[in-house]
């Protein structure tokens, strides 16, 4: 059930022609993003060449890039996910899940995995363009993995938060500005603080999104920062069923 | 009843905030049955409608849909049960197809028959010739035939109705009402309106909600006695002098509507129209029209609204 309704969403992502469109402008930016890598790559290669443990083709271009491609996702996720469940609402198509044998939770999970199913293809599509070097290199495997890993769980958590924005509201462009400001608060949180002692930077660099992306896109796999995002992922996602629920209660 | 009753409703209360929008309300629809409700607007007809399709929480109350609770097990009971809301719930980016093929699955019809499904509620709803096309291009009409095919696909007993006929041509409402007649077999259908004709020709029984409150509950044979009352309309090209009309037996009174039409008051239960008839050709009086008089469903549901429970029209009107 859950998959038919991710399904549709998938589907009904792709009829209209801002799913497209969005597809094109990452391609083209992300396009240049990496041209721009391996040309400082290019330019760079004489001088490594003569460092011992100096970074490799693909610490200097595939980290970097999956690096860009977060930025990006900061302003696409939430317009792709501010019509949700807020469209639903203003179109009361909603009515049609809610009187069909499905629970709140198959709901929100189809909703969720429709919407990060299409930034997984955005993810892979961007995964194409360090693949395309092995034609030349040999890429390093173990960065690649991790950075393709990071940037699937960064985009989902995002996902998840664009998601209980639009439960929150009937108007997707506010649900669109929202997901916006919580996505880049998130992501600078940590740049309270700094590093004095005993104060509690330490609880805001915990809870910045990038802190946890950045040893991912150095080939650094720690298990908590994988766990960081999957508890953020459920966290927002039991907000958004929570909030769904409470919409029988209205009053 | 209780036993073979589809939808059971007890108690149910609903409140916004401190306004109450339903105040218990209890009813069931036994199998079979087609159940309209009326009332005027804000009554309270859509609330009750969203509250037995899950869309809504009651604030107090049970509701049960073919013997299941639907608070309790809110996935078996909707199993059950086919609902189109006022507005009909429509991806507009869709074909017919695609999206009666969702509501199949949505409804969890088994992969094997959602294909047949899907041909028996588009030829019920005549939607055969339209399959291929946009949601968002269709008319109206169209429209809202697709939402009663997507609260019907799953062939539910208990469908739900809110408004089917609002906002379609004459002809689509004739269409419309021959479905629901036609749905009425294996179904229990409960229908919200307000157009009055609608209920005398589809209802089997009809409710009257009035400020959140259930005033009448009755069939429609119930209703139609109380839409008898005790006058002839007659008709006569050649009247013969009042005091002859007024002598037939059983008629207490005769008033002239214009010339040569008449209101003849009888006793209750003795109607004196053959002896009318009978007199007129025998007279030749040359009668053109004889036919009981009624009171009009609109006249009936009037009173019921505005006479009923006094009490709860006086404190309503003070908060407002």
């Amino acid at each position: 059930m859950i998959g038919h309704i991710a399904a549709l969403e998938l589907r009904r992502l792709f009829l209209s022609p801002l799913a497209w469109c969005v597809l094109a402008v990452e391609q083209l930016i992300l396009a240049y993003f990496f041209l721009i890598a391996v040309d400082n790559y290019i330019e760079w290669q004489p001088r490594l060449a003569a460092v011992a443990g100096a970074p490799g083709v693909s610490d200097i271009i595939v980290g970097p890039l999956f690096g860009d491609a977060s930025m990006f996702m900061l302003f696409a996720v939430p317009i792709m996910t501010m019509r949700l469940l807020s469209e639903e609402r203003r179109a009361q198509t909603l009515s049609l899940l809610f009187s069909a044998p499905v629970s709140m939770t198959e709901i929100v999970l189809g909703k969720f995995l429709g919407a990060a199913a299409f930034f997984l293809i955005l993810v892979c599509m961007i995964a194409l363009m360090p693949l395309s070097l092995l034609v030349g290199v040999n890429l390093d495997f173990g960065v690649f993995w991790s950075s393709l890993l990071g940037a699937s769980l960064l985009v989902s958590s995002f996902v998840a938060v664009g998601l209980y924005m639009s439960t929150l509201t009937a108007q997707p462009a506010i649900a669109a500005v929202s997901t916006f400001g919580v996505l880049l608060l998130l992501w600078v949180i940590d740049w309270a603080g700094g590093d004095r002692a005993g104060d509690y930077s330490g609880v805001f660099a915990y809870l910045s999104t990038l802190r946890h992306y950045e040893p991912l896109l150095k080939g650094v796999f720690n298990s908590s920062d994988v766990l960081y995002y999957l508890l953020f992922i459920a966290t927002f996602l039991i907000l958004s069923i929570r909030r769904l629920d409470a919409d029988r209660l209205r009053h | 009843m209780s036993e073979a009753a589809l939808i059971k409703v007890e108690h149910v209360h609903r409140y916004y905030g401190a306004a109450c929008a339903l105040h218990d309300v209890s009813f069931s629809v036994g199998k079979g049955e087609v159940l309209g409700l009326l009332g005027p607007n804000g009554a309270g007809k859509s609330t009750t409608m969203q509250i037995i399709s899950g869309n809504l929480a009651p604030s107090a109350g049970q509701v049960w849909i073919n013997g299941i609770d639907l608070l309790d097990q809110p996935k078996a009971a909707k199993l059950g049960l086919g609902y189109l809301p006022d507005q009909p719930p429509l991806y507009r980016e869709l074909t017919v197809d695609e999206y009666l093929a969702y509501c199949a699955r949505l409804n969890r019809i088994a992969p094997a028959q959602r294909r047949a499904a899907l041909d028996t509620a588009k030829q019920r709803c005549g939607l055969t010739g339209v399959g291929q096309r946009l949601i968002g291009n269709l008319s109206k009409g169209f429209q809202q035939r697709a939402g009663i095919a997507q609260a019907i696909i799953h062939s539910p007993p208990v469908v739900i109705l809110d408004e089917p006929t609002v906002g379609l041509d004459p002809l689509q409402m004739r269409e419309i009402r021959a479905l629901i007649r036609e749905l009425r077999g294996e179904h229990s259908i409960i229908l919200s309106t307000h157009i009055l004709p609608e209920v005398q020709a589809v209802c089997d029984r009809v409710q009257i909600i009035s400020g959140g409150k259930l005033l009448l509950n009755d069939s429609i044979e119930g209703l139609q006695r109380r839409m008898n009352v005790s006058s002839l309309l007659l008709g006569l090209r050649r009247p013969p002098p009042l005091a002859e009309l007024q002598a037939l037996p059983g008629v207490e009174s005769v008033e002239m509507v214009e010339s040569g039409r008449f209101r003849l008051h009888y006793v209750p239960e003795h109607s004196p129209a053959e002896a009318v008839a009978e007199r007129a050709v025998r007279g030749d009086w040359g009668l053109f029209e004889l036919s009981p008089e009624r009171m009009s469903f609109e006249q009936v549901f009037v009173d019921i609204t505005r006479s009923d429970p006094t009490e709860q029209a006086a404190p309503a009107e003070v908060i407002l």
